[in-house]
């Protein structure tokens, strides 16, 4: 085999955005040879953002979300079925139903599922949802057209506060419980964590933070209402649980491949690291599922669940699986995402809580309108728009140049004052909602993911 | 010759017919100093971070030297598109209001069917005739009969505001070495018969129903409070100045392109389905608004390794930048089914162009049915005379023949 | 047709909101939703659409045809 493979067998196990991608890339780049895509999910490739804005709005149809693809792949599709293991020596993939793939290429793109409620029985009661799956959204969103009584939604990441604006979009009571400071304080820090609290507030949001919920009740198998580690008691006839999400890696458990509850580490070319650290040259990683160094970070390794990666990394992984070492290239796309709730368009670029202060540089937190700017040790990391997403490229040249913190102090619409603060980007442990980006490298002072096994 | 008279260049009329030899003189100097000290810039990439950097301010008073004519004066201050954010972002919000998303989304789709109503009536003006002038019967009276719907000003006033329009347009003309006093100040007088003669028509509208602008700026604030009547005269001659000044090039500048290039005629005549993408394209290749010229750093600012000092002059060349080969393949090339396409022809940024919806619709309505309505059009004179702006750059005037029209 | 926007190269100019504004619609000032299958009358102002993105955002599948594998 030689190593510019434009013939033989590419397998794509994980059938979303990042495996459709890098399906795509690899027909770009002139692979003409058999291509088989897996997918534990029973649809085509389709698009998760829309499933917690227009979909929980009914505005979409959960199964209208499938995703145009941008060329023909001439792919054969498992859809519906899981892989259970990769054979890294006999270089086949194992599936479910033991059929084994052989391949001289491997894409591992499996991703990330709904971290579920930690006491099954409570998770089972009718009325409690996870949203992570076109199948989900389906579910929750007819649950919505019911009209419930009251939403509770556990964890203000980017998912519950974006389920939270759906809920009063359509004037749906709302409570959500968050353990720690504020909503979106995991990914965003504590100035922009405040914004996000008096915003949801506004929007008639019932919002109880640094509290935990401690049981789900149920009656006759239904859902009636939770209990807050404060003593409070919420009736409520839909919970949705949204604590983050978990790495699809279990079934690499027996392959020798580093794999974990972090992700399956790789090289910045996407190729898969073994349990050794050593690289493998056959299999490649992209999206949620990856975990990968990168400069701007200290090389430190970066799990990332931002649909942009997912594009990117795909694209990158599919150039280097057909071809030969020095025409690869290295994923350094500066992480971005975006996230729209309550009105507002939240946008960033960098990582934020890779930071340990951070600056008003355009705009107000009063107007809604805003930069702001996130620096490490004097240089700048990342930089989050309200509303305010025209400048954003300004900032993303001043990461990739790792320009110094805090930046001028020249630009229009400047705040009368503007004084760097810490970040207050709290320790993950202490948040409800699992942190978006995880930084899993060397700082033993701060444990940016967690390694709680579900029971 | 000197890189440093590539402005006065640019400008000098005689060179507007094709300016696109001197923005590639432009791009081999990267940034070119001025002898007033003036900087141009003409590079893609170079105007895509400028536009979307937060220290180049769009306000005069931010300049070393300020222009005492672009401040405005006592009673009628500088529009939006010469002030920065927050204030720019404020009154262009309530300009938006009235105009489109999000609250008004559907206006400008709703007005499709009156656009090509009046390009029809236009073309089937042409019928008994073999020669038409393309700016004066059909590119100037089309956009100008669509502003005036939009805004609310009577069609039969054209021939005052046009006046006064002119004689802004001149003010702003930025030749070096002419003496501009005089021609300043009637500017500045225009602009205030301008505003306050649309001041008068908005009063006119209090309380009363009509679906137009100036009636909803007047009737319908919005939550974050309105224009005072001075923020209403200068946003609304920005307007009525925009929305009939700059369409009328990019209507004439296509028909010219695709006059030149009879294959692309061709092509768009069988497959109409293209018209859009062979817009974006005229907006790349032949850009009605061929330069950015009020811009200045807030600090000094290091633009592809030269400082560009605080306050100093700071042109954006747009147009150069739509040619530029490191951004676009074969760069001169008029390709209307051309995909990779991001181009200046609105600017970008904060403050890219207001109008731009209304602008692509009514130029995609004008050329399909000037390409599918005329039989065999030629154009008459090759290059035509221009208009003397080196701004806003078209022809004054485009005389083509054909055979006959079609229904 | 199917429609996907890259929301990271999305800013905002709401070319799409005001061209094909029964698909396309803005939330608040800035942020976009869109409807990601788009009914087949609305075709060709989502075309329109499309090439009118001053950011090359909007990624559009014409027909879901055959060729869907």
């Amino acid at each position: 085999m030689s190593a510019d493979l434009k013939n033989g067998r590419i397998v794509v196990v994980g059938a979303s955005l990042a495996g459709l991608r890098a399906a795509e890339k690899l027909r770009d780049e002139g692979f003409t040879g058999s291509l088989t895509m897996v997918g534990e999910e029973s649809q085509l490739p389709y698009d998760r953002p829309p499933l917690s804005k227009q979909v929980l709005l009914g505005r979409v149809r959960a199964e209208d979300t499938g995703l145009p693809r941008r060329r023909e792949v001439g792919a054969q599709w498992k859809l519906g079925i899981r892989a259970t293991g990769v054979d890294p020596i006999g270089k086949h993939l194992v599936l479910a139903d033991g059929e084994q793939l052989p391949y001289d290429r491997l894409l591992i793109a499996t991703g990330t599922r709904a971290r579920p409620w930690p006491n099954p029985g409570e998770g089972a009661l009718d009325g409690v949802f996870t949203l992570r799956t076109s199948d989900d959204a389906a579910r929750l969103a007819e649950r919505f057209d019911a009209g419930p009584r009251r939403v509770l939604v556990i964890g203000a990441g980017f998912t519950g506060s974006e389920i939270a604006s759906a809920c009063r979009e359509r004037g749906l009571e709302v409570t959500v419980a968050e353990r720690g400071p504020a909503p979106l304080v995991g990914a965003l820090g504590g100035a922009l964590g405040a914004l996000a609290a008096r915003l949801q507030l506004a929007h008639g949001v019932d919002l109880r933070c640094g509290v935990t919920v401690t049981a789900l009740n149920g009656r006759n198998g239904r859902l009636t209402g939770a209990e807050l580690s404060d003593g409070s008691r919420i009736e409520a006839d839909v919970a949705v649980v949204a604590l983050g999400a978990m790495r699809n890696t279990e079934w690499l458990a027996a392959s020798g491949l580093a794999a974990g509850p972090r992700g399956l580490a790789c090289d910045a070319g996407c190729r898969a690291f073994d349990m050794y650290g050593i690289v493998t040259d056959d299999v490649f990683v992209a999206g949620d599922v990856a975990r990968f160094p990168h400069p701007l970070f200290e090389y430190q390794m970066l799990s990332l669940e931002h649909w942009g990666n997912a594009v990117e990394q795909a694209e990158v992984a599919a150039h280097n699986m057909v071809n030969p070492g020095p025409l690869r290239r290295p994923h350094l796309a500066v992480p971005a995402f975006w996230s729209s709730q309550f009105g507002l368009n939240i946008k960033s670029v960098g990582v934020p809580t890779f930071s340990d202060q951070v600056v008003i540089a355009q705009g107000s937190l009063e107007e809604r309108r805003l930069v702001a700017v996130y620096g490490y040790r004097g240089r700048i990391t990342a930089a989050v728009s309200v509303n305010r997403a025209k400048w954003l490229e300004h900032y993303q040249r001043l990461i990739e140049t790792a320009a110094p913190f805090p930046p001028e102090p020249a630009a229009v619409d400047q705040p009368a004052s503007s004084t760097p603060v810490p970040s207050d980007v709290p320790d993950p442990k202490l948040l409800s909602h699992g942190p978006t980006v995880a930084l899993t490298g060397h700082q033993p002072d701060r444990r940016l993911t967690l390694m709680r096994w579900s029971g | 010759m000197a890189a440093d008279t590539l402005y006065r260049r640019i400008t000098d009329h005689a060179n507007r017919a094709d300016p696109y030899p001197l923005y590639a003189e432009l791009r081999e100097h990267g940034v070119a100093r001025q002898e007033d000290g003036t900087y141009l810039v003409g590079t893609y990439h170079e105007i895509a971070e400028l536009l979307h950097d937060p220290r180049i301010s769009s306000d005069q008073r931010n300049r070393t030297n300020p222009d005492e004519f672009a401040l405005g004066r006592e009673g009628m201050p500088v529009s939006f598109i010469g002030l920065d954010d927050p204030e720019h972002d404020r009154l262009r919000r309530i300009a938006m209001r009235p105009f489109g998303p999000p609250h008004t989304p559907g206006r400008v789709d709703a007005l499709t069917g009156e656009i090509a109503k009046v390009a029809e009536q236009l073309i089937d003006s042409f019928r008994d005739r073999d020669r038409i002038d393309l700016v004066d019967d059909f590119a100037y009276p089309l956009p100008v009969t669509v502003i005036c719907r939009v805004l609310g000003v009577p069609r039969e006033d054209e021939p005052r505001f046009h006046a006064w329009s002119q004689t802004i347009i001149d003010s702003f003309d930025p030749t070096p070495g002419t003496d501009p006093t005089e021609r300043r100040r009637a500017g500045l007088d225009a602009r205030s018969a301008m505003g306050e003669y649309l001041g008068d028509l908005a009063d006119h509208r209090r309380g009363r129903q009509s679906d137009d602008l100036l009636t909803a700026f007047v009737n319908d604030p919005g939550p974050e409070g309105g224009f005072t009547r001075e923020e209403l005269m200068t946003t609304s001659v920005l307007l009525l100045i925009a929305g009939h000044e700059t369409t009328v090039n990019l209507i004439t500048n296509g028909m010219l392109t695709l006059l030149r290039h009879p294959e692309a005629l061709d092509l768009l005549r069988r497959e109409p389905a293209l018209m859009p993408r062979a817009v974006e394209e005229l907006l790349r290749y032949e850009p009605p608004v061929q330069l950015l010229p009020q811009r200045s750093p807030l600090t000094d600012v290091e633009v592809a390794g030269v400082t560009v000092p605080k306050g100093s002059p700071l042109i954006l060349v747009l147009a150069s930048g739509n040619r530029d080969p490191q951004r676009f393949h074969d760069p001169d090339r008029f390709d209307p089914t051309r995909q990779d396409n991001q181009h200046f022809g609105f600017g970008s940024g904060v403050h890219s162009c207001f109008g731009a919806p209304l602008a692509r619709v009514e130029a995609q309505i004008a050329l399909t049915e000037l390409v599918r309505r005329l039989d065999a059009p030629r154009v008459v004179e090759d290059p035509p005379p221009y208009r003397r702006s080196p701004i806003l750059r078209g022809p004054r005037h485009l005389l083509v023949e054909y055979g006959g029209t079609r229904p | 047709m199917k429609i996907v926007v890259d929301l990271n190269r999305c800013q905002g100019y709401a070319q799409c909101a005001f061209l094909a504004p029964q698909v396309f619609e803005m939330h608040g000032e800035e942020a976009l939703r869109y409807t990601p299958l788009a009914p087949e009358d609305q075709s060709e102002r989502v075309r329109r659409a499309a090439a009118a993105c001053p950011v090359q955002a909007i990624l559009v599948e014409e027909e879901a045809g055959p060729g869907v594998r």
